[in-house]
This record gives structure tokens, C-alpha cells and sequence, in this order.
């Protein structure tokens, strides 16, 4: 039967189990459009910004285990989602980005509202597509779909020509796809889970580092197995939290720049190190040339490119770890290692990074312990990037996988209000808080009229310390307490939200701060909180630029806090 | 890990699928991952639609180890091994232009026979060689040829192939 693009278009992204597509519509995309409505099963989420549209796909990919997919017409539609589609890179979420280009016979031409999309995005997708040939339109979304979703899952663009939209081709489902290039590794390498499991055996001080790829293979029982059977404590990394229990007495929070004294000290003690699912970035290594020096390294990952990229490796398993750690917990023997841990438990116990400074004033690690509080640890947290950002990951605890989102390798401000809209529309069910950088959410602020349009009950807790804070800390800590464009001049965030027709309250003091959650929780739609924090809050432990994974600096006593005392780094750095 | 202190020379040999677009990524992963390319040579080969590319690099073993898994990972690439240590042959064309009098062109023409080259043109005052062969083959024809004075070179780049 014949078809046109756009009908195809519509019916394999049916056919490929997708429900929601979140977008802007333009000049490119006016085919599909006009045959949306033929098609009541694929519901459209219009948003202001494109980016919004790619973070939007992105937190619903995350929590639903399956692509997020966005509309974007050719030119600065197409553009406009480059930040989302780098950060879907960045963090391996499957997104399918279908964006309008001109007609064939004007590519090449500089047309209106022409860009080389293949070409902009080709280092920032695991792959991309013009289609040229509407006969070929079919397979090659289910192409996308299959490689965005599998092995390593990452970003995937098809840029589809208007006239492609509009040509009526015989349309036949294909039923296979031929990718001869594209290899996942599913088989488990029986040599090296033996000598995985012999080194396990032999390990005094080991410490398994568990990453996202944890959650991306669903493999948390295994792990969970794994580390009691092997009595190996739990570190992760920042994107690993909720892969392990964080109340589990083998937990021992997560390491890196920002990450808990022990954990740090646990890996760079450690005599071997099984790290699953995580990559060595240099936010979680520090210094990588001295990272773990005395540790035999174990490293299991879906992708054999991370094997030896950032740090030396001596047994690599690679694999989807679901399948690696079913096959380590069949080969290895129940251990002990009651020293190594209660040695851990003391380090927690002589360093502790999350005390928190009595204080008068607002301050912004309180304001997330009493969310976690009232929300009794069940919400969703989707961040903003900066202090406010490592606030969240400290201060609320992560017990089951996917309840933390944010944006991990591209550090992308802006990510926190559009990803909670797609954390909301994929789990509808489970209540969402939006911790919001000053800064950061004035990057997507307009989204507030996606959440009014689509009657979305996200809530929305700024952390309003009226500075771009983690920039300004750097100042302070490592350039002498210069501070140079970090001053925000805000609006008056309650009267925007009231401007959306959202709900909103103003939190300056600490007594404060409960009753107003309770008011976000209680009403039924979205709500906003603009909690005015102490301005120049650090977030503490630190470790400073080019230094060694446990020489974090931990929150000064009482008296420095005192800014003018301080001490500063600024001649240590770079 | 095994020390490698040299900035050896590496050959990779890749099959990849002959579409449009591929040469931009192989090309765009290099540039991406600082990596140079000496020289990158690409043709059909014995599988319809997928084309044999031969791309000569130089680096660390880590490093070179760590391009062959990124170029394994694109999806256009269906293998891709480095066979720098392997036995195999590997072939370089040449086009050389060099400049020929009257007084000149039987010594050019005695050399050219030495190395098993073609004249492939004659004009008044050039001739043009056609010579295949290993790099250093070809690095000594170029070292007897240049003080005739050397007009125009046009190298192909290496294509090699595993012996086994
Ligand atoms: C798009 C983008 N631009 C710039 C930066 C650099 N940057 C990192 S954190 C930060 C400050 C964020 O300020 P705010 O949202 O107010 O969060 P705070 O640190 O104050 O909690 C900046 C500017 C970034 N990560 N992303
Ligand atoms: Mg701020």
C-alpha cells in the first residue's frame, strides 16, 4: 500500500513502541505534523526551546528504559538540540532525534533554514542519517531505534528531506535489519571471568566502583549478590548512585571531585578495584596517573573502547554486566573482609563530609535534607548543574536505581527543568523535585509553560544563593577570591512562576522551609519553592584541581568559615 | 600493561561499508581523538558494498590500540585489524615528474629500469614516472631522481595486506 514519508515515519515509530514524542514543530516538519492527528497513539509535547525537547526525551529515556524521541525542524531547530543530543552522548541515553531538512533538490544550496546536521552532530551521536531514498525511510528508523537502545545506548539522528515527508512510496514493513558493522558483544569471556574471580579471591582491600552502566543493564541484583557474597564494599560513582542501595551496610556513598573522604580513601587504598559500568572520568579519578596505584583493576563494560582508555587495566571483561556478574557470581567463593570494611566505617567516622555548620541562616544542605525528609527518600530528583547539583547528590539518599537524574559528563546547566517534564511524563506516578540551580534554570526557564500547558506536578526547588556558586567557589578557593561574573541580578522567580500561572513561595528563613514542602507536596499541581540560601555556601569535600583522589579538602572549622580566612589555593593551581 | 616508550609506525586495515559519509567519520575520529593520519588510501575490495581501507599511523601501542577500538566501534566499520607486526605485503603507487634534457634523459631512463618504473609521459622537457613499490623503494627512486630536479609528486599511500 502506498504511503508517505510522514505516514511511514508515524507508523514504524509506532510499530517501535513509542508513545510520546516531544518537540517544536517549523517549516521542515509541516508534513509530519499535518499527519500527527491521523495518528492519536503518538502523543506530541510541545515545548519552547528544542533543547528543552532533547533533555525532555532524554530524562524519559532515562526512566523508562526506553528511547526518547523529538520532533525539530531543519535549521535552528535542528541546532537547537545539539546541547541536548551532546549531553544524551555524554551520559549514554537512547534519544531518536527526527529533525526536518530541506527539500533535496535544494541541499547543498544554502537554502532557507538549511544546516549540515549530519555533519554538526557527527562527533555527538553514536550514529546519524539523511535519508535520501523514502523506499529506505522505514528501515532506517528501525535501524536508529536498535542502535540507540543497544549495547552502549547514545543518541541517534535521522534528518529526513520535507520532500521525503511528502513522496508516496509502497510501504513495506521490513521485518529485518542488516547492520553489519554494529557489533554487541554478548557473549561472556569465560578465561577472564576466571581470572576476575581469582583475583577477587586473593583481594584484601577490594572495592567495587559502580557507574550508570549498572542501571543501564538493570543489573542491580546481581550486584547486590556480588558484593554480599564477596563482602566487597560498594563505592559509585556520581551517575552510578541508587545502582546500589545507599542504605546497604556495604554502601559507602561515591567518590570523585565532590565525593565522600572515605569513599576516595577506600579507592585509592584499595588492592583491587572492580569497577563495573563506569568510565575513569577525570571528575571521579582526580589525578589519573595517580589514581589507585597499588590496585589491580578490573574493569567490566558494554563498550571495549572504555577498556584502558583513562586508566591501565589488568583483567578486562567486556560485556553487558548483567550477564558478566551473573557468570563472576557463579565462579566466586563467599569472603570476609571485616578489617577492610570497619577500616572504611572509621574513615567515615573521623571524616565526616557532611556535617553541617549550625547556622542561623538558610543553609542549602538543610533545605535538601528536609526534602529528603518530607518526601520520605521516594521522590525523583532531577538536578541543575553547580553546588546545588552536589548538594542533591550528598544530601538525599539514593536507594533504588533511576531516582537520581541528572546531567553527568557535559556538566550541562539548563538540563534540570525540561528533564524533570520527561522524568514526569515517563513515570507519571512517582513524584518528581526539580532541584534548580539560580542560574542554571534561567537556561530553560520557559519550560514552566510546558509543565502549565501539560498540567505536569513537578516541583520545583530553587537553590537561590544569588551567584553562578560553584564558579564563585572556584574563585574563592583557587583564584584568590576574585569573583568575576558569577553576581546574578535575579528576577523575582515566584512572580514568573505566578506568571505561568504556577504556585510559588519565597523560603528566607529556616523555620520556614518544612511547611513550604509540605504546601509543594500537598498541592496537587506543579508548585515552585525559591529558597534563598546563604550566598557564599561551599560545597565541601573538594578536591582541589590536579591533586590526588584523597586529598580532598573537607569542610573548614567553625572559625574560617569566616570568607576573609579561608584558605586559598589560588597559587596551587594551574 | 607492557612499557612502549617508541612512536612506532602502525598499519590499520579496515573494511568498511562503501556509503557515503564514511570517510568523514573514519576521518572525523582521528581528528577528534588527536590522532594524525599519514596516509589513509580506500577502494572496493572482494565483498560487494563494503570497501577496504588502509590507514598508516603513527603512536604509542595503547594509543594506536585504543583508535583501532574506537574505529571498531563506528558503525560503518565491519573490522578492522593492525597488522603492523604481521607479515604482509604492502604497496605504494608513485606519479613523479622530473625534469629531463637532452643531456639528461638516458641517465633518468637507466634509473627508472633499475627500480622496475615506467615512463609513463614524455614531453620537451619532463618525464613522468609511474613506480610501485615499499616506501623505502620508492624513498631511494626519489633521492636519485631529485637532483634532476623534481617538478610535481603525487603519492598514493600505503595499501597493505596480511600475508595469512
Ligand atoms: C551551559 C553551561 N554554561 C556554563 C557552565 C559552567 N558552570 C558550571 S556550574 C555553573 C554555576 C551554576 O550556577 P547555579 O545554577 O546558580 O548553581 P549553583 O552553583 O549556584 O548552585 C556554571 C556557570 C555550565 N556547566 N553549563
Ligand atoms: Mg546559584
Amino acid at each position: 500500500m502506498k504511503k508517505t514519508g510522514a505516514q511511514i515515519l508515524c507508523e514504524t515509530l509506532i510499530k517501535e513502541g513509542v508513545e510520546i514524542v516531544f518537540g517544536i514543530p517549523g517549516g521542515s516538519t509541516l508534513p509530519i505534523y499535518d499527519t500527527l492527528p491521523q495518528y492519536p497513539q503518538l502523543r506530541h509535547i510541545l515545548f519552547r526551546h528544542e533543547q528543552g525537547a532533547a533533555h525532555a526525551a532524554d530524562g524519559y529515556a532515562r526512566v523508562s528504559n526506553k528511547a526518547g524521541v523529538c520532533f525539530a525542524t531543519s535549521g535552528p531547530g535542528a541546532t537547537n538540540l545539539v546541547t541536548g543530543i551532546a549531553n544524551a552522548y555524554m551520559d549514554s541515553s537512547p534519544l531518536v532525534c527526527i529533525t526536518g531538512q530541506v527539500g533535496r533538490p535544494f541541499i547543498g544550496k544554502d537554502a532557507f533554514q538549511e544546516t549540515d546536521i549530519s555533519a554538526i552532530t557527527l562527533p555527538i551521536t553514536k550514529y546519524n542519517y539523511l535519508v535520501t531514498e523514502t523506499e529506505k525511510l522505514s528501515t532506517t528508523i528501525r535501524e536508529a531505534f536498535h542502535i540507540a537502545q543497544t549495547g552502549r545506548p547514545g543518541p541517534v539522528v535521522i534528518d529526513i528531506p520535507k520532500d521525503v515527508q511528502q513522496e508516496e512510496v509502497e510501504f513495506n514493513y521490513p521485518e529485518k535489519i542488516d547492520l553489519p558493522g554494529y557489533k554487541i558483544v554478548s557473549r561472556v569471556h569465560a578465561v577472564q571471568i576466571k581470572k576476575a574471580a581469582k583475583l577477587i579471591g586473593v583481594a584484601r582491600k577490594p572495592v567495587i566502583i559502580a557507574g550508570r552502566g549498572v542501571v543501564l543493564s538493570g543489573a542491580y541484583d546481581e550486584l547486590k549478590e556480588f558484593a554480599e557474597k564477596a563482602q566487597v564494599p560498594v563505592v559509585t560513582t556520581l551517575l552510578g548512585l541508587g545502582s546500589f542501595p545507599q542504605n546497604h551496610i556495604l554502601n559507602f556513598d561515591w567518590l570523585g571531585m565532590h565525593g565522600m573522604v572515605h569513599a576516595n580513601m577506600a579507592v585509592q587504598n584499595a588492592d583491587v578495584i572492580i569497577a563495573i559500568g563506569m568510565r575513569f572520568d577525570d571528575r571521579a579519578t582526580a589525578d589519573t596517573k595517580k589514581f589507585a596505584q597499588h590496585a589491580k583493576v578490573i574493569h567490566i563494560d558494554i563498550d571495549p573502547a572504555e577498556i584502558g582508555k583513562n586508566v591501565p587495566v589488568d583483567v578486562p571483561i567486556v560485556g553487558d554486566i548483567k550477564n558478566v556478574l551473573r557468570a563472576i557470581n557463579k565462579e566466586i567463593e563467599t569472603k570476609e573482609h571485616v578489617d577492610w570494611i570497619s577500616l572504611i566505617g572509621e574513615w567515615r567516622y573521623e571524616h565526616q563530609s557532611l556535617k553541617i555548620v549550625e547556622s542561623e541562616g538558610l543553609l542549602p544542605d538543610y533545605v535538601i535534607q528536609q526534602i529528603y525528609k518530607e518526601t520520605y527518600g521516594n521522590a525523583t530528583i532531577v538536578t541543575g548543574v553547580g553546588q546545588h547539583q552536589m548538594w542533591a547528590a550528598q544530601h538525599y539518599v539514593y536507594n533504588k536505581p533511576n531516582t537520581l537524574i541528572m546531567s553527568g559528563g557535559l556538566g550541562t546547566m539548563g538540563f534540570e527543568l525540561p528533564a524533570a517534564i520527561g522524568v514526569n511524563i515517563g513515570c507519571p506516578k512517582e513524584a518528581v523535585w526539580c532541584i534548580a540551580g539560580d542560574g542554571s534554570i534561567q537556561m530553560t526557564i520557559q519550560e514552566l509553560a510546558t509543565i502549565r500547558q501539560e498540567n505536569l506536578p513537578v516541583k520545583i526547588a530553587i537553590i537561590n544563593n544569588g551567584y553562578l556558586g560553584l564558579v564563585r567557589q572556584w574563585q574563592e578557593l583557587f583564584y584568590n577570591r576574585s569573583y568575576v561574573g558569577v553576581k546574578l541580578w535575579n528576577p523575582d522567580f515566584v512572580a514568573i512562576a505566578k506568571a505561568y500561572d504556577i504556585p510559588g513561595i519565597k523560603v528566607t528563613h529556616r523555620e520556614d522551609v518544612v511547611p513550604a514542602i509540605q504546601k509543594a507536596i500537598d498541592n496537587p499541581g506543579p508548585f515552585l519553592i525559591d529558597f534563598m540560601v546563604e550566598p557564599e555556601s561551599n560545597v565541601y569535600p573538594i578536591i582541589p584541581p590536579g591533586e590526588r583522589l584523597d586529598k580532598s579538602l573537607e569542610i573548614p572549622p567553625m572559625e574560617t568559615i569566616n570568607k576573609s580566612k579561608v584558605m586559598s589555593y589560588g597559587k596551587r593551581s594551574k | 600493561m607492557e612499557k612502549d616508550p617508541s612512536n612506532k609506525k602502525h598499519i590499520l586495515v579496515a573494511l568498511v561499508e562503501d556509503k557515503p559519509g564514511v570517510l568523514a567519520r573514519v576521518a572525523s575520529l582521528f581528528r577528534r581523538r588527536g590522532f594524525n593520519i599519514q596516509s589513509l588510501a580506500v577502494g572496493h575490495c572482494e565483498h560487494a558494498h563494503l570497501s577496504r581501507m588502509t590507514i598508516v599511523t603513527k603512536g604509542r601501542f595503547l594509543d594506536i590500540e585504543q583508535v583501532r577500538k574506537q574505529l571498531d566501534k563506528l558503525i560503518n566499520v565491519v573490522r578492522v585489524t593492525d597488522i603492523t607486526d604481521r607479515s604482509m605485503v604492502a604497496r605504494e603507487l608513485a606519479l613523479i615528474k622530473v625534469n629531463a634534457t637532452a643531456a639528461t634523459r638516458n641517465e633518468i631512463i637507466q634509473i627508472v629500469d633499475i627500480f622496475r618504473a615506467n615512463i609513463v609521459d614524455v614531453s620537451i622537457n619532463t618525464l613522468t614516472v609511474e613506480a610501485t613499490g615499499d616506501e623505502s623503494k620508492l624513498e631511494s627512486l626519489l633521492d636519485l631522481l631529485r637532483r634532476f630536479g623534481i617538478k610535481e609528486i603525487s603519492r598514493t599511500g600505503k595499501i597493505a595486506m596480511a600475508r595469512q
